[in-house]
């Protein structure tokens, strides 16, 4: 109703302005009118004829009512005529229209007055949006100036960083052909060199001559008289014999040179050699106590390498002797291996040392610390009470050995007698008790035989009674498939908590595949299958669906018994399998 | 320790005997020599010019003196004054001279690399070497004298000789993998010879007595390269220094390198002492004063003093920026000595010449740095112990020993620069020149 007038309203305040002047117009044509009923109708608004532009005057005044009277019609108003075909008009009427129709004027008003709000608001709106949109215009504007002005200056800085790069190749290159231009000038430069200096040499060669030809008078050495030589020889001449002398005695000089280099390196080496033979024995001795863990033993055949060891440590004052090279590898490899095994050795202690750093140790040390104590407590009590016991025993031992020997004896045979006695009859009275004991234990089997058929039979009963009870049950339930869905859904989900049961798990083995085709119908056989897999999506994540579910349950899971029954409801309807699946995947 | 009085001395020409017992020095064409100890002058020679340089004879007994101007070399006994010997070499010229180690021949070298000319004082004999080549060290003896090394230079090639000392015979010639020979220098033990090229190339090759080539050595391609060469007393070591501020140490089995010494500008290593010489201004005691003042404690009063402080490290040394459009730039490490017992190393940078590295061999690390306040002269070891005799041109002698470091003041009224020193072969005295001074330095024996 309320849509409906906003929509014909505005159109008949629209028409009425638009149409009434113009249907005066065309029906003004003057026509015979009840002056009656105009005359009673309206008496004293002369003046508003003349207003209203004379829409209706004395002439047409029939008319005009006709014209009210069907225009009214048509909206729906009930005639204003008293009769269909008089032309008496009903006051009552008219009024009631007359009054409706100012209240849908004002109607209309009212509602023009809000769809001018309306209007006013959606042009602010529309006011508020252009100048947001003027202002993202700008912004984009601004944007994509701002986008051209950095793709500008990417631009230039590629086109600097492409001059840049021309520049680097320009200068690598001119680097290149300095460098050329450098050697070619020192080729150059060495050619001249020599150049000059082979005139240079010549000049020195020329110079030598005229210096030496000249007979220089002054070129002498003017001596009182010559002097022995510091070692009291005579010069010798210069022979083969002289020039075999110096290469010999050249020779010695460097063998002798070589000879103080090899005892030096000598006595180095024997030096290093006794270094290496405390190391090893200070490793050797420094290992043991790791080398008794098995463990290590298979690791990296560290057995082989100890006897190696022995093996080196056996002849070693003869390897010693040896040169090195002959030894050298098995001397590495020992070596090697002791150091790997320090090293491995050290590794450890470093990394014990580190995880006391980090703190289990320390805890670890604290612990064992008191335990420790515990410990020796405990064994201090212990010794205490060892010490007792010796004492006692060396009391008993004392006054035995006190006792006379031949009263000892004597007493000793009486005590073994009585002894014997007494373990005769602890013998007879264990025969009878274990006879006792077997008639019992037959007796017993005899009611375990018994009681285990009785609860065959009760089984059997138990089961038929079920049965009964469900068939019942199903007969009426069937008529409502939905509801039965529905039930099926919240009873997997219900069992589906349950699940980890292991009653559950127990009556649902009793009886399941057979009955499943047969049971189910075909229009609610696909359902089972859509309503696993919400099961098994709810049976992994939680409790909540359930809880929804809970107000449409007519079975609540709380308690076990009714749980149970509707497993073996539920089972009897052939879901059977779905369910173990089920529980197949929440045993994990 | 005490000091003698100043004795006068021209270009810095003063030298103990080697067997220690005399002292020579000569001034202008005056030779002096005095008994080492006493300094009393035992013979006087006159020389025909002013003496340019003089050198002792292996066994003490001749004294050589060259002046290179006149081409002369004249020889004096110490035996027999009157014995007198003269060798011209006329107009060849002369720019060095020298004993050969049997003291009974002498070298010369005439001027443009001509030749050597040996002379024998035995008999009148006189042998040429022929192509000697102009560089720094081309010519080295062996310690024992048997031998001798010339570096020669023949068809654009360099080439080395090694001749027996005895008879002046060609050993061994052979040609060397080098662009420029610099020079050459034996071990002293005799055997192994090490040439380096010039400072355009870094190369050290190692050769055999018999000429073959045991090991060449090359740190970097183009910079710089060597500077300076030194031997260890014991052969065991080869130490290089060159121009990148560093010292190599090669070793005698395999000749690569041990170790590598930089010598940077800030000592920042917590493990190395740096002395720093500071001056101090001497405190004056009012009381005993006296007018006029005695020259003594005048003097003493305008010379400044300095001491040693021990510098918290890091210390920042003095660092010259080298000019780097000269040639033969102030950079690099120059100078290099071992110790007598191998174990220490004394170096200085040129770049840095106000400090003396001494470097511990046995640890292969920086032990000790010596900051002067004046540009580091010369530093020789005590020939004894390690002991370094440190000068800088100024009137003070510095002493380091692994115990620690002295400055000594040079007692005496007007300027000393003692700008070398020399010690004596027992190591119990020194010689302290300057250009126009000496004056010998007497240590007391520590351990006696």
């Amino acid at each position: 109703m309320g849509d409906w007038k906003s929509i014909t309203v505005p159109l008949l305040s629209s028409d009425s302005k638009n149409i009434f002047p113009y249907t005066s117009e065309r029906k003004r044509s003057p026509t015979s009118m009840n002056s009656q009923v105009l005359r009673l109708s309206l008496p004293s608004p002369k003046n508003m004829y003349s207003f209203f532009g004379a829409f209706c005057t004395e002439e047409n005044l029939e008319q005009s009512i006709s014209y009210i009277d069907r225009e009214l019609t048509t909206m729906g108003f009930p005639s204003i005529y008293a009769e269909p075909k008089g032309k008496e008009l009903n006051l009552v009427c008219i009024i009631n229209c007359m009054n409706e129709l100012l209240v849908l004027q004002h109607k209309n008003l009212r509602a023009q007055e809000e769809v001018e709000m309306q209007h006013m608001k959606l042009g602010s709106d529309m006011d508020h949006l252009q100048n947001c949109y003027a202002k993202l215009k700008e912004q984009l504007e601004l944007s994509k100036r701002e986008i051209v002005g950095l793709q500008e200056r990417d631009r230039q800085l590629q086109s600097k960083n492409r001059n840049l790069h021309q520049l680097l190749k320009n200068e690598k290159d001119e680097v290149q052909k300095l460098q050329n231009i450098i050697s070619s000038r020192a080729t150059q430069y060495n050619h001249d060199m020599k150049r000059k200096e082979r005139e240079y040499n010549k000049l020195k060669e020329r110079l030598h001559q005229l210096v030496m030809n000249k007979k220089d008078k002054k070129l002498a050495m003017e001596v009182l008289n010559y002097v022995g030589r510091a070692d009291g020889k005579r010069g010798a001449w210069r022979t083969d014999k002289t020039e075999a002398r110096n290469e010999e005695e050249m020779y010695k000089v460097l063998l002798s040179d070589y000879e103080q280099r090899q005892k030096q390196l000598l006595l180095e080496n024997a030096e290093l050699k006794k270094i290496l033979q405390q190391m090893k024995k200070d490793i050797i001795s420094l290992l043991p106590p790791q080398k008794q863990k098995p463990k290590e033993r298979s690791e990296d055949g560290l057995v082989l390498s100890d006897q190696e060891e022995d093996i080196g440590e056996l002849n070693k004052e003869n390897m010693w002797e040896l040169s090195c090279e002959t030894v050298r590898e098995q001397l590495t490899n020992s070596i090697r291996k002791q150091w790997r095994m320090l090293k491995n050795h050290v590794e450890k202690l470093d990394n014990q040392v580190s995880r006391g750093h980090s703190g289990a140790w320390n805890e670890k040390d604290v612990i064992s610390r008191e335990d420790h104590e515990l410990e020796t407590e405990k064994l201090e009590l212990e010794i205490q009470q060892c010490k007792e016991m010796i004492k006692t025993q060396q009391q008993l031992l004392q006054q035995q050995l006190t006792c006379d020997d031949d009263t000892t004896l004597l007493l000793q045979d009486c005590y073994l007698l009585e002894e014997r006695e007494r373990l005769q009859e602890e013998w007879r009275l264990f025969r009878e008790q274990k006879k006792n004991f077997e008639k019992e234990r037959k007796s017993f089997t005899e009611a375990a035989i018994r009681l285990g058929l009785e609860r065959k039979a009760f089984e059997e009963d138990r089961g038929a009674w079920l049965k009964h009870q469900f068939l019942s049950m199903t007969a009426d339930c069937k008529p409502e498939n939905t509801t039965t869905s529905a039930f099926l859904k919240s009873n997997l989900t219900g069992v589906c908590l349950l699940g980890s049961d292991p009653d559950v798990r127990l009556v649902k083995s009793a009886s399941r595949q057979r009955r499943f085709p047969s049971v189910l119908s075909p229009a609610v056989s696909p359902e089972p299958f859509q309503i696993s897999q919400h099961i098994a999506q709810n049976s992994v994540a939680s409790e909540k669906p359930t809880a929804d579910n809970m107000p449409n349950l007519w079975v609540e899971s709380d308690d076990k018994e009714e749980t149970e029954e509707c497993t073996k409801s539920w089972e009897d309807s052939g879901v059977g399998p779905l369910f173990r699946n089920l529980h197949m995947k929440q045993l994990p | 320790m005490n000091f003698s009085e100043l004795f006068k001395l021209s270009g810095l020409l003063g030298r103990f005997s080697p067997d220690g017992k005399c002292l020579a020095s000569s001034i202008q064409h005056r030779l002096v020599v005095r008994d080492a100890s006493s300094l009393q002058i035992l013979q006087l020679y006159t020389c025909l010019d002013q003496i340019q340089y003089i050198e002792w004879s292996s066994d003490s007994l001749f004294i050589l003196c060259a002046m290179y101007k006149r081409g002369i070399v004249q020889v004096w006994s110490l035996e027999q004054p009157d014995w007198h010997c003269k060798i011209d070499e006329g107009s060849a010229g002369l720019v060095a001279s020298c004993w050969s180690p049997d003291g009974r021949h002498i070298l010369n070298t005439t001027e443009f690399h001509l030749r050597i000319t040996v002379w024998s004082l035995c008999t009148k004999s006189v042998s040429y070497i022929k192509y000697p080549k102009a560089c720094q060290q081309g010519m080295a003896f062996t310690k024992d004298g048997r031998y001798m090394a010339v570096a020669e230079r023949r068809d654009c090639k360099d080439f080395i000789s090694i001749f027996v000392c005895n008879n002046w015979q060609l050993l061994r010639h052979f040609d060397t993998e080098t662009q420029d020979l610099f020079g050459i220098e034996w071990a002293p033990n005799g055997c192994v010879l090490a040439a380096w090229d010039t400072c355009l190339e870094y190369k050290v090759l190692l050769y055999s007595l018999d000429g073959r080539l045991l090991s060449s050595y090359r740190a970097y391609e183009w910079p710089l390269g060597v500077k300076s060469i030194a031997w260890s007393p014991s052969s065991q070591f080869l130490a290089i220094g060159s121009f990148d501020e560093k010292v190599r140490i090669l070793n005698h089995v395999t000749w690569k390198k041990i170790t590598e010494f930089d010598h940077p500008a800030t000592i920042s290593s917590k493990k190395t002492i740096v002395y720093k010489e500071v001056e101090k201004s001497p405190t004056v005691d009012t009381e005993r004063l006296t007018f006029p003042p005695t020259r003594a404690l005048a003097s003493s009063l305008f010379s400044t003093q300095s001491k040693y402080d021990i510098s918290q490290v890091p210390v920042s040394l003095q660092y010259i920026k080298p000019v780097a459009d000269r040639a033969n730039p102030k950079v690099g490490v120059g100078m290099l000595a071992f110790s007598a017992d191998n174990c220490f190393l004394a170096t200085k940078n040129d770049n840095i010449p106000n400090a003396v590295w001494i470097w511990d061999i046995r640890k292969l690390k920086l032990s000790v740095v010596l900051e002067q306040l004046c540009t580091i002269q010369g530093f020789q070891w005590d020939p004894c112990q390690p002991r370094l005799a440190v000068c800088t041109g100024s009137s003070r002698v510095y002493l380091w020993t692994p115990g620690g470091c002295v400055v000594v003041q040079v007692p005496g009224e007007g300027d000393f620069q003692i700008t070398s020193i020399s010690w004596h072969c027992s190591g119990d005295s020194m010689l302290l020149l300057s250009k126009e001074n000496f004056c010998v330095c007497y240590l007391e024996r520590e351990e006696v």
